[in-house]
């Protein structure tokens, strides 16, 4: 659940969020990430320890720099965020389907 | 690179004390009554969320000043047994028009019993974690929080 907290956090940032879709379509180095942004390099660092923090992101070292995936095994942790939503609102609809047929 | 995700589809089922015409109904006319209200892409508070019970009308949340958001559209309406509907939440945290985007959630109906009803609920989530919806529900997840801090 800590976990999972970090990583609603982290994406309450729009710029984190931004950085998260770019390296969700290919895995990019932080100068390619910032190459499409408006923030300087040193915020693109900054923005990416939250997310690999977060477990949204990991980094891989190649040469000097490192190239930026998703994370997968975060990504489990949002399927598994879907799947509490689902359970909640079945939940939540069983308790009020029952009780109107009660009333009836 | 997301190839040890599992990209299978979510499946929940819950068994309901109703007979399946009151099930269907209650599900569709008064989801909004138990749709977790924290998931909202309003910049305001939830006033109400409809489910607009035909094929091509939508499921959205009205907030408290009257602004809309118009986050499902309903793909097949079939009272008593099923609905479908896509799920129309894009990376940019903004109601994707782009079908390829989206991802498709559908609920069946089943008579267990004259007074009790299956529901077995099913999310398409290849969309959700394919190559542009993994940023989508990580936007609910950020939605979430957005409005609970």
């Amino acid at each position: 659940m800590a976990k999972d907290s970090a990583q609603l956090a982290a994406l309450g940032d729009p710029t984190r969020r931004r950085i998260f879709e770019l390296v969700g379509a290919r895995p990019r180095t932080v100068v390619e990430i910032t190459r499409e942004l408006t923030v300087s390099q040193s915020a693109v660092s900054q923005h990416l320890k939250v997310l690999r923090e977060s477990r949204l992101v990991r980094a891989e070292p190649k040469g000097a720099s490192n190239i930026y995936h998703i994370d997968p095994a975060g990504l489990g942790q949002m399927r598994a965020w879907l799947d509490r939503f689902w359970r909640s609102t079945l939940a939540a609809y069983k308790v009020a389907v029952e009780k109107s047929v009660e009333e009836k | 690179m997301s190839k040890r995700v599992s990209t299978a589809s979510i499946k929940q089922s819950i068994v309901v004390e109703a007979p399946i015409e009151h099930a269907f109904k209650v599900f569709t006319e008064d989801f909004g009554s138990f749709k977790p209200r924290e998931h909202n892409l309003l910049s305001v508070p939830i006033a109400e969320t409809v489910f607009e019970p035909r094929v091509g009308g939508h499921v959205y949340d009205r907030g408290v000043d009257g602004s809309e958001c118009r986050w499902a559209r309903v793909l097949a309406f079939e009272p008593p047994n099923r609905v479908l509907l896509s799920w129309d939440i894009s990376p940019r945290w903004q109601i994707e028009s782009d079908p390829d985007k989206t991802s498709e959630w559908e609920v069946r109906f089943i008579a267990e019993t004259p007074s009790r009803t299956r529901l077995e609920l099913e999310h398409a989530t290849s969309n959700v974690m394919g190559k542009v919806g993994k940023a989508c529900a990580m936007e609910l997840m950020a939605i979430r929080v957005g409005r609970s801090i």
